[in-house]
């Protein structure tokens, strides 16, 4: 045979360097990534009667329980904004993160039966998951602008220029989903006890991120441990610039930016050693 | 030029039920790597045979396999139930990687382990063409150029922009198929997917994979337990056993010692000791093809030589003649034969008696013995005293690659007037 001119494209290998994580693959599997956004647009609202306008209707029942609940009842402080705005902007922000953190965590367990079946980059799973929720968000954030527009030409709220942060904002939460979904769903695959934990955790962490209150009605002790949760930052910055309420220091939103990289790197790191595997322990 | 080689390739499975002990033998695993040691339960496990229960908590789904394969090449993977098949499917298409050795591919590889991998029942026909392409590793543009062609091929024009859901699971498999006949890869690997389809699918299907190899010179791995597809599709073969590579060869001798080496085919040559009276014996029996030794395996295709040895001492020998009664695997007779014309000698005797080729449909059967006194009375009566098979035999493309029904196939006189 011909071996000296013999050439590999590819080399399947029991062992593999963790920080192998192929993203010149993920690029050239876009088109995959657009397909399961869309797939996930069209599964959500086929033979629904209202379709799209469901994206509507739950963060105007949720604000407005919250707004019975947390704002009439336990009468927690608003940093004087809007109870309807103020609840409306942690509504639309945490339905994004949570939702992305759920499917990003399912990724495994909820599509082994495809990826039992034929390679793709399995990054492309997650990633197509939070867009969709970037589009979700997109609907939802529509909402808000409408409410908040009205709020502006009354007067009650003053936004400034952090409101031009905001991209920057959904990108660090799209990316902290991202990386603690993948965290999860590849200890998921071994572990099921984690999915438990997800599932009750994170309505727990809904009440330690400041969604139904702000963080300047913290005693000092809870608002230094506060810091230490990347969505407080994240959080405050949105309600700093859209309502010109909160709290808000730029280091928070630097604290942030730290710790959600870290965890970003080793979710990728972890979720790349699990991608190989899974399919002998899912 | 090598489309693809393995190096070494193992693949071990934890058995029992995962979750159990899976963090104690992580942190031993652990604790192992740590001290710069080997993997502690690499060393143990034994070959997959599933039928005698082993000791160890691992198995060795496939251990130390090598091949290479050559660009252009249709290799089939032959062996029994698990013999690693599907493991190396899967290690091939990347699902899921090899617990030691290498694989080198040189280029695209699309894999075909199952039809619609990802169908979605809500959308429709289109878009699950467009999805299911993405998920086979083919760009929207390559879709979009090919989608016409895929949408002839399947049949299922008038239902495009139907959500497949409400298809019929055979619109559903001609879609699906349609969309991975027209990946654009190098290497094609195609598991088992041919069961599903009516005739005339399974037709195109055969056509259109021999046209990736013949015409477009693509390399194909094809696993399938129908012999028949196998011979017609590939001019190579692999067989495995018990995780291990036991041939690599040329097609049509690795089919030969896959049958070979089934439990319920040893060899078409029987001897007998107690069938016999005063003045008869008999000593031996055998089948074969014409052409072959009766160390092979029966063809349908060709004339099958049935001999049968014995000593008849007696004054009278024309007083007597053998009957067989031939049965199928249920038991049923399906009919009897004898020679009642022939005078049988005093002494040795070997009558033979020769099937016409296309005679027989694949499958088992089973012949009871009788020796007959003037026509009348059975002075011996033997019951399934042989067992033989017959088996599929090369096929032009394009034919029907199941089982036809029913047991002989005689070949009647055909008139058009």
């Amino acid at each position: 045979m011909n071996e000296p001119q013999q050439k590999w494209t590819e080399t399947i290998e029991a062992d593999h360097s963790l920080f192998d994580i192929k993203l010149k693959e993920v690029w050239r599997y876009k088109d995959l990534i657009y397909m399961f956004v869309k797939r996930d647009f069209i599964s959500s609202f086929k033979q629904t009667i209202l379709g799209p306008i469901w994206f509507f209707i739950n963060p105007i029942f949720t604000t407005i329980t919250y707004l019975i609940i947390f704002g009439r009842f336990a009468k927690l402080p608003t940093d004087g904004a809007p109870g309807v705005i103020f609840y409306l902007a942690g509504v639309t922000l945490w339905n994004y993160f949570s939702g992305a953190l759920l499917g990003t965590s399912a990724t495994f367990t909820g599509n082994s039966n495809i990826f039992g079946k034929v390679y793709f980059p399995r990054l492309v799973t997650p990633i197509s998951i939070v867009i969709s929720n970037l589009m979700r968000l997109s609907v939802q954030f529509l909402l808000f602008l409408i409410v908040w527009a009205y709020y502006v030409i009354n007067h009650e709220i003053s936004p400034n220029w952090w409101v031009l942060a905001t991209p920057f904002l959904l990108v660090l939460m799209a990316l902290f989903a991202l990386g603690m979904g993948m965290i999860f769903s590849a200890l998921t695959t071994k572990y099921k006890d984690l999915s438990m934990l997800l599932a009750f955790g994170i309505t727990l962490y809904m009440y330690a991120t400041p969604v139904i209150y702000p963080v300047s009605m913290l005693p000092g002790y809870f608002k230094s441990l506060a810091k230490f949760n990347p969505l407080t930052g994240i959080f405050e910055c949105f309600k700093y610039g859209w309502l010109g309420v909160g709290d808000f220091s730029p280091a928070m939103l630097i604290a942030s930016t730290v710790i959600i990289l870290i965890l970003l790197v080793v979710g990728v790191v972890t979720f790349n050693k699990v991608e190989k595997t899974f399919m002998d322990t899912v | 030029m090598l489309a693809l080689k393995a190096e070494n390739i193992s693949k071990q499975y934890r058995l029992g039920e995962v979750g159990t002990g899976t963090l104690s033998h992580d942190l031993n695993r652990f604790w192992h790597k740590m001290r710069g040691k080997e993997d502690p339960y690499l060393k143990v496990g034994e070959a997959n045979d599933r039928t005698s229960k082993g000791n160890s908590d691992y198995v060795w789904s496939l251990r130390d396999i090598n091949f290479e394969i050559e660009q252009g090449d249709a290799v089939g993977i032959i062996g029994r139930n698990g013999a690693g098949k599907s493991t190396l499917l899967k290690l091939l298409s990347k699902v899921t990687k090899p617990t030691t050795g290498k694989i080198y591919t040189h280029g695209r590889i699309a894999s075909l382990l199952e039809v619609g991998t990802g169908f979605h029942p809500e959308m429709t026909g289109r878009e699950n063409v467009f999805l299911n392409g993405a998920i086979l590793g083919m760009t929207r543009k390559e879709i979009k150029r090919k989608f016409d062609e895929i949408v002839d091929f399947s049949g299922v024009e008038r239902y495009i922009d139907t959500p497949v859901k409400r298809y019929s699971s055979g619109m559903y498999v001609r879609l699906a198929f349609a969309v991975a006949a027209h990946l654009e890869s190098e290497i094609l690997i195609v598991d088992e997917v041919l069961a599903v389809g009516d005739a005339d699918f399974q037709k195109k299907c055969l056509n259109k994979m021999s046209d990736v190899t013949k015409g477009e010179g693509r390399t194909i791995l094809f696993v399938s337990h129908n012999m028949a597809a196998i011979k017609t599709l590939c001019t190579k073969g692999v067989l495995l056993d018990t995780g291990k590579v036991v041939y690599q060869g040329n097609i049509d001798e690795t089919v030969l010692r896959y049958l070979g080496s089934n439990n319920s085919y040893n060899t078409n040559h029987f001897i007998y000791e107690n069938i016999k009276n005063e003045f008869f014996k008999l000593e031996e029996i055998t089948l074969k093809n014409s052409s072959k030794s009766m160390n092979e395996p029966l063809d349908e295709n060709e004339t099958i030589e049935f001999i049968t040895n014995f000593i008849l001492d007696t004054d009278q020998p024309e007083r007597y003649h053998i009957t067989y009664h031939l049965k199928n695997d249920y038991g049923e007779a399906l009919f009897s034969f004898y020679n009642t014309d022939i005078k049988f000698n005093k002494g040795n005797n070997s009558l033979i008696c020769t099937f016409p080729k296309k005679f027989f449909q694949s499958g088992n059967y089973y012949l009871s013995f009788f020796l007959v006194e003037d026509k009348s009375k059975s002075i011996i009566m033997e019951n399934d005293i042989v067992s033989f098979s017959v088996v599929d035999g090369n096929r032009e493309i394009g034919v029907y690659m199941g089982r036809e029904p029913g047991f002989i196939r005689p070949e009647f006189n055909w008139e058009l007037q």
